[in-house]
């Protein structure tokens, strides 16, 4: 416990000096918003539409997959850690787990999911 | 060691990494402008100083002098909470780094390490992909175009090198079977036992997935400055941009960091102190990262994705599972 309570006070000291800096800056920095000042920027031009615009569905998909692969990784890392003495046995398990998600894989490229339009 | 000595010595250390870390991400930008300069024939800054070694000090104080302008459209509370989330991170990976050896002062042995996690590599991994949140609500939040494209761009593009960028160190801790960052250092006691040596794809592929992950040239694409403007940094300003820009730094010598301490040996090395020797490899790791800047140009999107997926990641798994054989035989 000890050693996480370190880590606290290192995450309590960043956010300390996050916070000085920006009250440091917020007293000396000028600060004069007008309108045209606070638009979004877009080339200098009037703002067109609304800025949350449509993107890519694809995005989501690779998500998907990321999401299905880390998850084997969080798997695997304990796997490793233990690796020096667990059995054989562990070493086929294991290659059975990742042959079936290579198998996923290879099924998803061959669907073109993982092809950039 | 009593509770009141132990949080003394934590305090002192924190400070103390708190502090180098942020002379480091200063001069590192120094040290990058000065050496892309001279990868293409200019001098770089010189003004400010000898060599221009006070840039960085005139950088600072020109930021924190400039107006901070907040969009009307942008949402505020996550716009101003996202470069926090953004740099927060990047800073506490360098808890688990072990930078020299135990030291005993006033007979009180000390380790060089800020905490000495049992799941060192893990917290590492799970802290610095917290980054990934600063930019998306950072790109979402701005309200504008540029912003929002970077933004998701960003984000797929880390969450696609993440996976490798885990797989890459498997093996190496099949080899260590620990995840204390301390007990790796310590296996790498002599030159032919670190692990570059005996995990030479892994550390080939930590390299690449790591210069992904922190967003830097050739894989720059969420803020290739040509279509997206700055990607996720298009409307910060002031403090709010230096910080993204200082955990960006940050960032860069955390993964040099990390990556010293599983493949080069972390502190180990002869003659020289302890700390020095994790020093000069640390700073080797920020030049080839300067120097890998100055050589390649950017990826096409589809090229990154397609190298992320079909090229790293059954390499990495293909990796993992030679490493498991080689080691049961």
């Amino acid at each position: 416990m000890a050693q996480y309570a370190a880590v606290l006070i290192f995450l309590l000291v960043g956010i300390g000096i996050v916070l000085f800096t920006f009250f440091m800056s917020r007293l000396i920095r000028p600060s004069n918003p007008y309108k045209a000042k606070n638009q979004s920027y877009e080339c200098a031009e009037q703002p067109i539409g609304d800025s949350w615009i449509r993107f890519n569905n694809r995005f989501y998909i690779f998500a998907l997959i990321f999401v299905v692969f880390d998850v084997e990784a969080v798997f695997l890392f304990p796997w490793a850690v233990a690796f020096g003495h667990l059995g054989l046995f562990a070493l086929i398990e294991m290659m059975i787990f990742i042959m079936i998600l290579l198998f996923g894989l290879f099924y998803a490229w061959k669907k073109g999911v993982l092809k950039w339009v | 060691m009593s509770t009141v000595t132990f949080l003394i010595v934590s305090a002192v250390k924190v400070t103390v990494i708190v502090t180098v870390v942020l002379m480091g991400v200063a001069w590192a930008t120094w040290l990058e402008r000065k050496l892309l300069g001279r990868f293409q024939h200019r001098i770089g800054p010189n003004m400010a100083g000898p060599y221009g070694l006070l840039q960085p000090i005139a950088d600072a104080i020109k930021l924190i002098f400039k107006e901070d302008i907040v969009p009307d459209k942008a949402e505020k509370i996550t716009y101003a909470l996202a470069p926090i989330i953004s740099f927060i991170p990047a800073l506490l990976s360098f808890a688990v780094v072990p930078v020299s050896d135990t030291l005993t002062i006033f007979g009180q042995k000390i380790d060089m390490v800020i905490s000495d996690l049992n799941i060192g590599i893990l917290f590492v991994f799970a802290v610095t992909s917290l980054g990934v949140y600063g930019m998306v609500l950072a790109g979402w939040s701005s309200g504008s175009k540029y912003s929002l494209l970077g933004g998701i761009r960003s984000s797929a593009q880390m969450i696609s090198y993440e996976v490798s960028y885990g797989l890459s160190i498997i093996g190496v801790i099949l080899l260590a079977n620990t995840l204390s960052m301390v007990e790796l250092v310590e296996q790498q006691d002599s030159f032919f036992n670190w692990f570059i040596f005996r995990q030479p794809l892994g550390f080939v592929l930590f390299v690449i997935c790591a210069v992904a992950e922190t967003n830097r040239s050739p894989f720059d694409l969420p803020e290739a400055e040509s279509e997206l403007v700055a990607g996720y940094l298009t409307e910060y300003s002031s403090m709010r941009y230096s910080l993204f820009f200082m955990a960006e730094y940050a960032n860069m010598i955390a993964v040099s960091s990390v990556a010293t301490t599983i493949f080069l040996g972390g502190w180990q090395g002869p003659i020289l102190p302890p700390f020095l020797w994790f020093v000069i490899k640390v700073f080797f790791f920020m030049c080839f990262y300067i120097w890998i800047r100055a050589t390649l140009p950017r990826l096409r999107y589809d090229m990154l994705m397609n190298f992320g997926w079909k090229v790293l990641f059954p390499l990495a798994l293909a990796n993992v599972m030679v490493t498991a054989f080689l080691q049961r035989l």
